[in-house]
């Protein structure tokens, strides 16, 4: 077990090495970032620019430096906001983190009975109805999911606002477009990893000897797929993240997607890095408690 | 035993692999969810080749007098406008079939980007293994930490947006999954007989990697491709809705759900209808994608 948490301590370090690598190559992608943030400026001024960025020092020197003031929050001033950059993602991120969670028990809420039901009747009419649903939500682009619900709940029947993030009301059309985008992905994964167990030689051992089938589900079967479905549903955090980014556009709710997508606009690039430096730190995080949980639950796995 | 093996014999699995895609065939074509998707994929690819010589009107001509027009179903349709109009009078249907173009172009050329780069890391990483194998493993990790769609709209937006940098970007956003795949595959097969036998009789490395292993991995990396198109289409169009598309110039369906939602209060069509173009065409790859899967997959016989 600690041999294992050290290797697997190892390796978070290098990921977040390699993340802030990626991260740093955002600005320096276009080999001048000065000449993109201000093309029409006179050399001199690009110049005193580059100055303050330490745009002259060389590429390693730039790099461990980032990484230096990374660590320690600092990713310099918005270009726009002229404040520090890091402060106005993290004062966003209870947003954004509040919509993803939101969109996982919504999705969760749907996708667990559902598709616990589809594996346990596998090839029934409401087997094939879930299936038609996984393909229809793969297919459809979140933020169009988005501006439908919008169509209908706020446009057509006026039920709910338009956009905003003020009162619960307008929480619910981008919890549930995230959701919405969410659910059918969690939908296959659960009931594909019930489908592995449902028929092993144990369940069927409980089935004969009587435990009702309720029992036999969750005590039995789903015991021995939770395992799975958490490690695959941390793996697509990424996937969900980049959901939230979109729904937060299409609502104008106050994230951290909607800081960063009109950042990545205007060429915000201390605001860009900070924000796509802490999100991918989160999923780095998220991927490692998985991964760790993983062993701690896993019996077989503990003792070594 | 290996040692005896004539090269011809080495060709026995290739030969197999000829009988079981005639029978993968008929599986295939004998489902009615994959006929309809390779249909639906035809006709759209059919509208996005053909689509200046097929569209009604010009899909950039503005025509203010026609602004909104509803589609032609609803009370104040145009005949010559069958799917509406937008806000400056151009016609959404014919937007919507050049639209095709940008959406196929970049889902298939962004899909050949990732594959050379996942499947030769793929190959690499499990025929090498040792360090090459840690260090791609790590790449891909670190790939595996971003969200795609953010890590690719601050690249796309710092290299300056086009058509090139969309499909490079995409690609090289997109390539750990081929080689997760490539490399388990090759792992597996490397401990073969066949391979071994190869190996024992003095077939080179470079040949066992192309004439041996590449060809047994060649359904999974077909399966992959097709559900790598819906994806790549899919960030395409969400990449043109947050406005770092590839030019106003020309009509995509991300840019017109876009510039649809801002009217989505008067003109439900504007942002409606090129989502269901996105919707259609992706189910139709991802229906064709996951029967092929099911028709490739030698343990379901």
């Amino acid at each position: 077990m600690s041999a294992f948490l050290v290797r697997r301590l190892l390796r978070f370090v290098v990921v977040c090495i390699g993340v802030s690598l990626v991260t740093f190559a955002i600005l320096h992608a276009s080999g001048d970032p000065v000449a993109l943030i201000m093309p029409e400026a006179p050399e001199a001024d690009r110049a005193s620019l580059r100055d303050a960025l330490g745009l002259a020092d060389p590429l390693p020197t730039q790099f461990v430096r980032f990484v230096a003031n990374a660590v320690r929050g600092d990713f310099g001033n918005s270009f726009f906001y002229r404040e520090p950059a890091f402060g106005l993602v993290t004062e966003r991120m209870p947003t954004t983190l509040a919509l993803t969670c939101l969109a996982v028990a919504l999705a969760l809420a749907v996708a667990l009975p559902v598709g616990i039901y589809s594996a346990v009747r596998r090839n029934t009419v409401a087997d094939h109805a879930a299936t038609v649903v996984v393909f229809l939500g793969q297919s459809m682009p979140v933020f169009w999911i988005g501006i439908m619900l919008m169509l209908l709940f706020a446009v057509q029947w006026r039920l709910l606002p338009v956009s905003g993030w003020e009162s619960w009301s307008s929480v619910i059309l981008p919890a549930v477009t995230l959701g919405a985008f969410t659910t059918p992905l969690f939908m296959r994964i659960i009931r594909s990893s019930m489908l592995e167990v449902i028929n092993l030689d144990y369940v069927r051992t409980a089935r004969a000897k009587g435990v009702s089938e309720w029992v036999v589900i969750c005590r039995h079967a789903l015991r021995n797929a939770a395992l799975p479905i958490v490690t695959v549903i941390g793996l697509q955090f990424g996937l969900l993240l980049g959901g939230a980014v979109l729904t937060e556009t299409v609502f104008a709710v106050p994230g951290v997607g909607r800081l960063l997508v009109r950042a990545i606009v205007q060429l915000d690039f201390p605001i860009v890095q900070a924000g796509v430096f802490l999100l991918a730190m989160i999923i780095v995080t998220v991927n490692l408690l998985v991964d760790v949980l993983y062993v701690y639950l896993n019996p077989t796995l503990r003792l070594r | 035993m290996a040692v005896t093996l004539s090269r011809e014999g080495l060709a026995y699995e290739g030969s197999t692999a000829a009988g079981a895609g005639s029978r993968a065939w008929r599986r295939f074509a004998l489902n009615p969810a994959a006929l309809a998707g390779t249909l639906i994929l035809l006709v759209v690819v059919a509208a996005a080749l053909a689509a200046p010589w097929v569209v009604p009107h010009d899909p950039a001509k503005q025509s203010l007098l026609h602004r909104f027009t509803p589609p032609v179903w609803q009370t104040g349709g145009h005949p010559s406008y069958p799917l509406g109009t937008d806000q400056v009078g151009r016609d959404v249907l014919s937007r919507i079939v050049h639209g095709a173009r940008i959406s196929l172009l970049v889902g298939v050329s962004a899909v050949i980007v990732s594959l050379l780069v996942g499947v030769t890391a793929g190959l690499v990483s499990g025929f090498i293994g040792g360090k090459v194998d840690t260090v791609i493993g790590t790449v891909v990790d670190v790939t595996l930490s971003f969200p795609q769609i953010l890590l690719a709209l601050a690249f796309v937006a710092a290299l300056g947006p086009s058509l090139v940098t969309i499909i490079v970007v995409l690609g090289i956003t997109g390539w750990e999954r081929y080689t997760r795949v490539v490399r388990a595959e090759v792992m597996a097969l490397r401990e073969k007989e066949f391979i071994e036998a190869a190996r024992a009789i003095g077939v080179g490395r470079l040949r066992i990697i192309f004439r041996h292993v590449l060809p047994n991995t060649v359904s999974s990396i077909v399966v992959m491709s097709t559900l790598q198109v819906a994806q790549a289409i899919l960030a395409e169009a969400a990449l043109s809705f947050l406005g770092v598309g590839s030019g106003r110039a020309y009509p995509t369906w991300g840019q017109m759900i876009s510039l649809g939602r801002d009217f989505v209060t008067v003109a439900w069509w504007l942002p409606t209808l090129p989502g269901l173009a996105i919707l259609l065409t992706v189910l139709a790859i991802n229906l064709v994608g996951d029967r092929l899967r099911d028709a490739l997959d030698p343990r379901a016989v």
